[in-house]
């Protein structure tokens, strides 16, 4: 490197040890590669070195494009908010969920007509449907929660984010993991653990991943000008500290080998099955409730111009949830090898979490109070609120399920897809949508392109919902009564797969139900991609870049 | 698995129910009465204001 005589420009200590940890990764993953028992293993082994060199790469060129003094934490007295990961996670958000809602609606399709799967083992219904769910979930919400996480943790607290890789290595990182994760279904890789599919070097990777998110919100936090932590920030760490703990529970395995991508579970049968329920419940519980709470807690407060109604609720609701949640898992697995007790328990903390369920919806839904008028005139607004409605009605259909007298009928059945879709589609798709028609025009310092589009998203989506959740109410309920219908005689009156071929009409609205739910995903990119190609107006630009200035 | 184990089995599992459940009650009301002091009202107040009063 040429000398500066005035002030030289240095490497930071992070600069220097991540690109050394990014050199000594690839060389381990290219010598593992060469020697890997699989192919699709030497394949995901080859994308690590791959994405170790890339790292490496980017971090040099940010350095060479860099001024030689780190970027101010405050100009001109405010904070120097850094928006560059959130943008990225929410157009990531933007386009997993489209992938992810796309391979629902052809999971759908191959219900109805199981030709489609073509008898090709890669789009078979198995190995789609958990690329379908982690699309979703993972990477769409997770995207979601990232972006919006990133925003809220620097807004409340009036500080920019800790550390200048640190928030694009959890960016970058964590969809790389759902890189790995979602070819890795497709080559047949999976534990087969609903939900916590991807093998042991994929969770290695993403909880590395998820530390550096912790830390970076605690430090972030540390540096906060506001003395208040927001309620906001409560519902994020939750969803962050519990998720790791979960994770690192529901994968204590043993790789057989490192050249392998199987591992062993340590505790096998009904353990195992109790240990993979009390995670997957707490993944609804803590990254689909717990982490979009966070979202209604700042961007409806926002949108609708007024406080939260109460804040004293919050706090109540938010404890409330944290100590009910944790227990509500082994109602997945009423009337198995499961004891009686654990059952039991299950399903009376189930019941028990309708309350702060309900003062979650309560708390959001009564800070409209007095300004419901906006809901006629703010698309996004009344996205917002639906999904707190939809949170309200999942989270009594949920208990209700998991009594055991309603769970011999609703268990195995379509009502457990249904309900699952009311929350993903109503609650969780809807306050991301919400949250993000908010903060992209906000980041990016323009107007939303259009109202308009967000009013025949908002409505074409909230139809295919309504069509979705009642074919499977129908469905599911249909599909119970006859698992369980005797003839006179005492024999079962219905074979499997004539319970089967009577929910072709149901799996038809279905999918009509999920392709409406598609078309208002691409209105919706068609909004955002407008809003961002737009060039700023005149008025925008002089307009302190702060959030809502335009509202 | 022995009879022994059995036993203490059903006594770790009735210890952590009882005396959990007595925990986390008591953290619970801990909570309650920190949010539900009437001299915290104006901290609250203000704290919710906190998103609507950035610069």
């Amino acid at each position: 490197m040429e000398r500066l005589p005035l002030i030289p420009k240095r490497r930071t200590f992070g600069e220097i040890s991540l690109t050394a940890i990014f050199v000594a990764l690839a060389i381990a993953t290219a010598f593992i590669a060469t020697r890997a028992y699989t192919p699709a293993y030497a394949f995901h082994m080859a994308l690590f070195s791959l994405g170790s060199v890339v790292a490496v790469a980017a971090i040099n060129m940010r350095y060479q494009a860099r001024p030689v003094d780190p970027p101010p934490l405050f100009i001109d007295g405010r904070p120097n908010y850094n928006y560059g990961p959130v943008k990225f996670a929410s157009l990531a958000s933007l386009l997993w969920g489209t992938a992810g809602f796309l391979v629902g609606l052809y999971l759908a399709l191959e219900l109805a007509f199981p030709a489609l799967n073509f008898d090709l083992p890669w789009i078979n219904f198995g190995r789609l449907r958990p690329l379908h769910t982690s699309a979703v979930i993972f990477a769409f919400g997770g995207n979601a929660l990232i972006a919006t996480s990133f925003y809220v943790m620097q807004r409340t607290s009036r500080a920019r984010i800790a550390g200048e890789l640190a928030p694009w290595f959890v960016v970058l990182g964590y969809n790389f993991f759902i890189l790995i994760a979602g070819t890795g279904y497709l080559l047949g890789v999976t534990r087969s653990h609903e939900y916590a599919e991807p093998e042991w070097y994929a969770i290695l990777w993403l909880v590395v991943v998820w530390v550096t998110y912790l830390l970076v919100y605690l430090f972030t936090l540390a540096r906060r000008t506001e003395p208040h932590i927001y309620v906001a920030n409560w519902f994020y760490l939750a969803f962050i500290v519990t998720i790791a703990i979960l994770v690192l529970g529901n994968n204590t395995e043993i790789p057989i080998s490192i050249f392998s991508p199987k591992s062993v579970v340590v505790w096998s049968g009904v353990q195992d099955a109790m240990i993979q329920w009390w995670y997957g419940h707490n993944a609804v519980g803590f990254f689909l409730t717990a982490g979009f709470l966070g979202i209604v807690y700042y961007f409806i407060p926002k949108r609708a111009e007024r406080p939260i109604y109460s804040y004293r609720l919050s706090i109540v609701h938010f404890w409330a949830l944290i100590f009910l949640y944790i227990w509500a898992g082994p109602h997945h697995l009423h009337y198995t090898a499961l004891p009686d007790w654990a059952q039991t328990l299950g399903m009376v903390f189930s019941v028990v979490l309708w309350m702060p369920s309900w003062g979650g919806m309560i708390n959001g839904l009564m800070t409209l109070s007095g300004a419901w008028d906006k809901l006629r005139t703010d698309p996004v607004l009344r996205m917002l609120v639906v999904s707190v409605a939809f949170y309200g009605m999942s989270t009594f259909e949920g208990p209700l399920m998991s009594v055991k007298a309603v769970n011999s009928l609703s268990h195995y059945t379509d009502w457990g897809i249904g309900h699952v879709h009311s929350g993903s589609l109503g609650w969780v798709a809807f306050v991301s949508f919400g949250a993000l028609y908010c903060v992209i025009p906000w980041i990016w310092n323009r107007k939303l392109y259009s109202l308009k589009l967000v009013n025949w998203h908002f409505w074409i989506s909230t139809i295919g919902i309504v069509f979705y959740i009642s074919a499977m109410w129908v469905a599911g309920i249909m599909q119970g009564l006859m698992w369980r219908a005797y003839t006179p005689q005492g024999f079962l009156e219905y074979s499997f797969v004539e319970t089967t071929e009577a929910l072709h009409p149901e799996y038809l609205i279905r999918a009509a139900g999920g392709a409406l739910f598609v078309v208002g995903m691409l209105i919706m990119l068609v909004n955002i991609y407008k809003t961002i190609t737009t060039p700023r107006t005149e008025q925008v630009l002089e307009a302190i870049p702060a959030p809502a200035a335009a509202e | 698995m022995t009879t022994g184990d059995v036993s203490a089995y059903e006594a770790w599992r009735e210890f952590a129910a009882t005396w959990g459940s007595a925990y986390f009650g008591l953290i619970f009301i801990a909570a309650l009465a920190y949010v539900l002091r009437p001299s915290r009202r104006k901290h609250f107040d203000d704290a919710a204001q906190i998103p609507l009063r950035e610069d």
